[in-house]
């Protein structure tokens, strides 16, 4: 649980019955959402769609800062841990015995 | 014991003692038709042992036999696909496609076609002719002919529109020889372009997904890529198509037949961003999708480069890439180093791949 | 694709392991609740990425694992109904039941249908007025706020031949549940990214200071699980037993505030049987009382249903982690994904099923369980 995917907001409409609607890019395929639960949304935004429904906008500064601090955890472990690379295997252990 | 829909359980079916199949399904489920385990569990225990002969046995796209010193190829397909019209083309055409391209997988130039119609009452003329015209122009557009056919009507409700069977001939060029049997360690492993591509667009119709781009289906016929692949006079090992059940259902046989092993990259397996796209939001694995116009080739490492270069010379064949090996280690299994380094196996799926939410 | 082919990534993945094995001085016992991240690491091969000192126990976070037997029974009971359409997520099709699945039945002329979304189900309905139209509404929280919003929207627009059969779960009772049983070994929780999407994760520190453990909210990429990893045995290395936010860029701490409103004006919390696991008290949804028009378990009276699950399935241990797969005498001989014996199997979510997909059968275990 739970399949959800990030998509980019392109349209915000209100369907027949006055239901928040909009239409959300993943990566070119574009796609229906419900948007009641995300009220705050605008086009341009990201939000996470599961089961057809907006549920959290993308918070984009905070996504840049906590990749910014993985991509700094490189030297650390570099400096540290040279023989890491070492114990990468291809086929998984154990596999054909 | 009572009818079950289900399968028999308990103590009594034990792996290996028992000639039944494990899956003893009482019916026929739509699973059978997906190109996946209960479909190789149908073929190999109710079909095969009934028609056990050599020309049978490679099971390959078609089969290969020799008369009067001319080496023939003959093979069969039947197209079911509902929508019968989707972005790229309609069941007519992927008919066609589809015996051309199982005869150029045995090495052969398609000569002549067969079809055979079930019509459904209340088809409207208007789409057969549609659908007519379009098997004339692909016939045309691969450069065989048809020569022989049948049509039938059933009642309405009891053929979904339409069904086609088309059966093909063609003659396998001197000096190849295309087996599955003949990959081995130290071959490489080729895809001619971006995988999942008509699977998708034939779900973007059923599943109501609008695309920026429309995911057109790519539904081509492959005997002019495989000509021009032998053209450079290298020896090819196998050819396959992968369609129904993907590029793992292709590639898991191909191992199984030829009693090896199979190393592929996910990083280097193309596959177009919308494509991708649509997987992620139904849960799909990319693998596990139906291709139309693309082929797998699997051939001596020392070729590779200049086999894929011909490839990609070719308009069908521009994404083409190098996606793994054969390998003499795990036989019998295709294995993937995935995209952030950790490994996993690529079995084939039991049944049809279905949509998720988890 | 933006927000996820960045979590894909192999140096940054090496990066982040390299950071655990230099950090970790003990072997830990960590569970992952969702089945979604059960998916990504056993599609990913995350665990063999990981030293041997972790290992990952895979969490009952499936609902369509958890759904009873009886309610699946009583889906079929239902589908089986010649003025009945039953829709369904497509997780749901293979399940078995104590006689069938739903393929099975579809095959014999039931109208199951797959959707992608629950406000599909409200289309069909309008356009076949002289049916009955009955939606499967399982999951989680993070599937609450669709169901709702179906029922909600049938009530207000008065789509009468509308109803759900309603089998939701809650996570953390069933985490409870875990923590409580003497057979636990789990030391540190990858809490639930989507769930917590929606409803926070307030109601997890209570959890960790109770057991002490520490509950790391993750997110469901790669390198959101390695992430959590690290996280959690950094606490766990460290003694402390905190809630920590890893998937800070979709999860707040209270969760989606509209999505709650309408998720406890249409539900409210019931007892549940989990499948595999028995009865946990207030562990589940029901709708209220005034949605009970739409409410397919008061709708159709589907009689007694008389259960039998396969006695050689160990599903609720492997959802309970107590398990894995592979110590399943029936795994991959009786019970294979053409031929599960329990929802573990089936669910493509189930650890059985990610295990066999991606070919666990094929390969020895080579971490055995750690003593606690």
């Amino acid at each position: 649980m739970c399949l959800a995917i990030p998509g980019k907001l392109i349209e915000i409409s209100e369907n027949a019955e006055g239901v928040r609607m909009g239409k959300a890019n993943f990566g070119g395929i574009v796609k229906q959402v419900c948007l009641e639960y995300t009220p705050e949304v605008n086009t341009g935004d990201y939000v996470l769609v599961h089961v057809g429904f907006a549920l959290s906008k993308v918070d984009e500064e905070e996504a840049a800062r906590t990749y910014k601090l993985l991509e700094e955890m490189k030297q650390l472990s570099e400096l540290d841990d040279p023989e890491a690379e070492d114990h990468l295997p291809v086929a998984p252990p154990g596999f054909g015995t | 014991m009572s009818d079950k829909g289900r399968p028999e359980e308990g103590g009594n079916i034990l792996m290996g003692s028992c000639p039944l199949p494990l899956t003893n399904y009482q019916e026929i489920v739509l699973a059978h038709g997906s190109g996946g385990k209960l479909s190789q569990q149908l073929m190999q225990k109710i079909v095969l042992p009934q028609f056990r002969n050599e020309l049978l046995e490679p099971l390959h796209d078609g089969a290969v036999f020799s008369i009067g010193g001319a080496r023939l190829a003959f093979s069969t397909d039947s197209y079911v696909v509902n929508p019968i019209f989707f972005p790229g083309g309609d069941i007519g055409k992927l008919a066609v496609h589809g015996t051309v391209n199982d005869l150029a997988m045995c090495g052969a130039r398609p000569l002549h076609l067969s079809v055979g119609f079930i019509l459904e009452e209340g088809l409207p003329m208007n789409d057969f002719w549609r659908i007519v015209q379009s098997m004339r122009e692909a016939a045309d557009a691969a450069g065989v002919t048809l020569v022989t056919g049948d049509t039938k009507v059933v009642d309405r409700g009891k053929a979904d529109k339409i069904f086609i069977n088309t059966s093909g001939i063609g003659q396998v060029r001197e000096g190849v020889s295309i087996d599955p049997k003949r990959a081995r360690p130290g071959d490489k492993i080729i895809v001619s372009g971006c995988i999942a591509v008509h699977g998708i667009a034939i779900m973007s119709v059923r599943e109501g997904l609008e695309f920026e781009t429309e995911i057109a289906s790519d539904t081509a016929p492959l005997n002019g890529l495989v000509e021009a692949i032998f053209a450079i006079g290298k020896d090819v090992h196998v050819l396959r198509d992968p369609t129904r059940g993907g590029l793992t259902s292709a590639l898991s046989e191909i191992a199984q037949s030829a009693g090896v092993g199979m190393l592929l990259d996910e990083a280097s397996i193309p596959i177009s961003e919308e494509v991708k796209g649509a997987c992620e939001i139904l849960g799909l694995d990319p693998l596990y999708v139906a291709n139309e116009g693309k082929l797998v080739a699997i051939v001596p490492s020392e070729d590779a480069g200049t086999i894929l270069s011909a490839i990609r010379s070719h308009p069908l064949g521009v994404d083409a890439a190098v996606i793994g090996e054969v390998t003499a280690d795990h036989p019998h299994f295709v294995l993937m180093k995935t995209r952030i380094g950790g490994s996993r196996v690529v079995d084939m799926l039991s049944g049809e791949q279905l949509p998720r939410i988890c | 694709m933006k927000y996820l082919d960045e979590y894909r990534n192999e140096t940054m993945a090496q990066k982040i392991v390299g950071e655990i094995r230099r950090i970790i001085t003990r072997p830990w016992v960590l569970m992952e609740v969702c089945g979604g991240q059960t998916h990504t690491i056993v599609k990913y091969g995350i665990d063999h990425l990981l030293p041997d000192e972790v290992e990952l126990v895979h969490g009952p976070g499936c609902p369509v694992c958890v759904t009873s037997l009886e309610m699946i029974d009583k889906a079929h009971a239902i589908a089986q109904r010649p003025d009945v359409i039953f829709c369904s997520f497509g997780d749901m099709l293979r399940v078995p039941g104590s006689e069938f699945d739903l393929l099975v039945l579809k095959s014999r002329g039931a109208d199951v249908r797959v959707v992608y979304s629950p406000l599909d189900c409200l289309k069909i309905a309008k356009a076949n007025p002289d049916k009955k139209v009955v939606f499967f509404a399982i999951g989680f929280e993070t599937t609450a706020p669709g169901n709702a919003m179906a029922v909600w929207q049938a009530y207000r627009q008065g789509v009468k031949n509308f109803s759900v059969l309603v089998s939701h779960v809650l996570v953390p009772p069933a985490m409870e549940a875990i923590l409580q049983s003497p057979l636990n070994r789990v030391q540190g929780f990858l809490g639930p990214g989507h769930v917590c999407t929606v409803v926070g994760y307030e109601e997890y520190e209570p959890l960790a200071e109770r057991y002490h453990v520490p509950i790391v909210i993750t997110g469901f990429e790669p390198m959101d699980l390695l992430e959590g990893v690290l996280m959690t045995i950094r606490q766990l290395e460290a003694g402390t037993a905190v809630v920590e936010n890893q998937y800070p860029r979709i999860v707040k701490r209270e969760g989606n505030k509209v999505a709650q409103e309408l998720v406890n004006k249409v539900f409210e919390v019931c007892d549940r049987k989990w499948r595999g696991i028995g009865s946990i008290p207030k562990s589940g949804y029901r709708l209220r009382e005034e949605f009970r028009e739409h409410d397919a378990e008061r709708l159709f009276d589907v009689g007694a249903i008389d259960t039998q699950e396969p006695s050689i399935c160990i599903s609720g241990l492997v959802l309970q982690g107590v398990k894995k797969p592979h110590d399943c005498p029936a795994f991959g001989r009786q019970c294979t994904p053409e031929h599960p014996l329990g929802a573990t199997m089936v669910s493509a979510e189930g650890a059985c099923a990610a295990y066999y997909a991606y070919g666990r059968h094929l390969q020895a275990e080579k971490k055995p369980l750690q003593p606690v």
